[in-house]
Formats: structure tokens, sequence, C-alpha cells
């Protein structure tokens, strides 16, 4: 589930901070900056593991703080393709399952990699499993709340750096697009790190 | 159902090594427990507002890795498991695997290993829960509560 990631950055210490413990204001920034945020390709980050090597800090003209080049090891979520972990169910969409571990909620399992035959029953907006035994046919709700194992196997990582104004009018999604001819302010909330995942069994049914 | 996209994304100077190495749930969990002791004794420089984000993560890191098998792990019991690991000829992954998730069901080995039909017998795969089993501690109240209950154990 989680990898060491080597870094390098160049840390920025106010001048209030210049009493502090380098190290421990180094360490500190850098969680500031890196922690609970995704960096594209990579991961998600959790916290500073350690710091290989600190360069020389400098002061430039114009800002009185110090720049130091920090070479460092994170501790990044980011699992490998097909590893098998457990998470709950969030809820269902038309889009499929989405599941989340708590520190990680952008999990989806695709209606395809279901148990099939599944459908999506509108009026509980839920995912349902129907399935035949020798007693008849069931139905397997995938109920929010419940936990659930699943096989990681893709993983999405979007850029979602900002962009210029866009050229042409977009359609508008959803319920939250702005009315035509408003500004549009509000940036396109998509996560900068999906993982596709198969359902292996749920809590109360193995596959 | 709309989700709520929280993360946001950031970028470093370089990346050296996006994969210098695997970590265990189990060295993830004593990073942030020992984490979490260091900055309650930290009390004087009061948590800024840009420490929400490290408490958050960690929060929920905890939350979750305690209640997998890696919360009754201590570098005792990982170095014996990986000792016990090495006639079996698995991958890093797949060992990796078993110790963050400490199989009990012949499934759940045929789930984590790959091609397990090929590389491992029944008597291979029965001998991979035992050791598993036995060299893991498990989570000592759902034993309990197994013991108490025989009937809720699920059976295979």
């Amino acid at each position: 589930m989680f990898v060491l990631v080597e870094m390098v950055d160049t840390v920025r210490i106010p001048p209030w901070s210049f009493h502090r413990q380098l190290n421990e204001a180094i360490a500190e920034e850098l969680n500031k900056k890196l922690a609970n945020k995704v960096v594209y390709n990579v991961g998600l980050c959790v916290c500073l593991y350690d710091v290989t090597k600190l360069e020389d800090s400098f002061i430039f003209p114009g800002d009185g703080a110090s720049h130091t080049k920090v070479h460092f090891r994170y501790v990044v979520f980011h699992p490998f393709l097909d590893e098998i972990l457990v998470g709950k169910i969030k809820g269902c969409s038309a889009e499929g399952v989405h599941v989340s571990l708590g520190l990680f909620d952008d999990i989806i399992i695709p209606p395809e990699s279901l148990q099939q035959p599944a459908k999506f029953d509108e009026a509980e907006q839920l995912w349902v499993w129907e399935y035949e035994t020798d007693e008849g046919a069931h139905d397997l709700f995938m109920d929010r709340g419940e936990d659930i194992r699943f096989r990681v196997v893709d993983e999405v990582f979007i850029d979602t750096s900002p962009t210029g104004p866009s050229t042409e009018k977009e359609a508008p999604s959803a319920a939250t697009a702005p009315p035509a001819g408003a500004e549009d302010s509000a940036p396109q909330k998509e996560a900068p790190y999906t993982l596709i995942v198969r359902i292996l069994d749920i809590a109360i049914m193995s596959i | 159902m709309k989700i709520n996209h929280g993360f946001t994304k950031v970028t470093v100077d370089q990346l050296r090594d996006a994969n210098a190495a695997m970590l265990s749930n189990y060295e993830v969990y004593q990073l942030l427990t020992d984490l979490k002791e260091k900055r309650k004794e930290m009390v004087k420089n009061k948590h800024s507002t840009g420490q929400q984000n490290l408490n958050t993560i960690m929060y929920e890191t905890l939350k979750y890795l305690s209640k997998t098998p890696c919360a009754h792990q201590n570098p005792d019991t990982v170095k014996k498991f990986l000792t016990s690991m090495l006639p079996h000829k698995l991958t890093k992954a797949e060992k990796l695997q078993l110790l963050n998730h400490r199989p009990q069901t012949a499934v759940e080995i045929q789930l984590m290993v790959e091609e397990s039909e090929e590389r491992l017998t029944e008597e291979q795969i029965d001998e991979l829960i035992q050791k598993v089993t036995d060299v893991l501690p498990g989570d000592p109240q759902k034993e309990a509560d197994a013991s108490a209950d025989p009937e809720m154990e699920t059976d295979q």
C-alpha cells in the first residue's frame, strides 16, 4: 500500500522560524507542503520518512527567508497493480461502486468489474448482484458501510494544474453547472489520483 | 451522487525515485505512532493551521491500519515471518501482502500469490497458512470472540 519516494525540493524557512532547529523547521515545512496531497504519477503523500541530505541554505535579495535544497524520503500511499486491499463501500452511482479507505477516497469499481450479473437499483441508488443458488435467486446489495475486498486493476493520475480560461463553451455537466453566461470561477473538481479496482468479495459473501 | 474530491496536487523540484522501497503496513503504522507521540510532546509549538493536512492524513491512516494485522506486529514477528518465508520463493510483493493481510484461507493465499496453482501444492498452501497464523499475531479480541462462539468462524 505504501512506498518510499525519494524527492528533492527547496524548502523556504521564514525569518521568524530561524530560532528553530533547522531539521525540525524543514520537516515541518515539508509536511505542511506535501502531507495529504497528491504528487502526479507518484501517489498520495502521507508523511516525511527522513531527510537524507541538506544542501547549503541561501538568502536571496528581497526575501528575508532562507532557501535550502533538501533531499528527503517521503511515505506515499501508492498501491501496486494487482494489490489486494480492504475498504468500505461509500456509495454507488451509475459509474460504479465507490469505495473508501478513510485515508483515501477515490476508489471505484466500474460496473463491469462487479460480480455479474449486476444491475443498478435506481430506487435505492445501490448496485445489486443477482446471484442464483440452489435455493433460488438472491439479491446482494452493495450496502454503504460494508467491508469490501478488491484488487487494484488500474490507476489514473490527472494533472489538475490550473489551465487558462477555456476558449469554447463546454456543455454543462451534472447539477453543479453554472448558468450560461455566468463567470466560471469554480475549478473542475476531478480527483488527481483514482484507483480502478475489481471486486473480490464482501464481508457477507465470498466469490 | 457527488463525491467530494478533496485531494489537491503539489509538485516538488525533483523526483529522484518514485519507488525507492516498498513499506509494510507495520513500518508505516510504527512511523506514524512515533510521530504522533513526538508531536504531542511539542505542545509548546501550537500546531499551526498549516499542519491540519498532516493531522488529517495521520489520523485517517492510523485509524485504518489499527484495524489490520499490522497493529499487532512488532519488529521480531516481522523478521521471524520473513525468515519463515524464505523456502517458499515468494516475490517481495507477495510476502508483503501476506504480512499485511495475514490470510487465513487457501482462497486468500491463491489471490495473493501469482500463478499459485503452478507454484504451490495444496500442502504448501496449508503450510503457508499455518506459518502465517503461527508467526503473525492475530487480533486478540477477534480470537477471543471466535473461541467463545465456534459457529462464527467462516468455513471454507
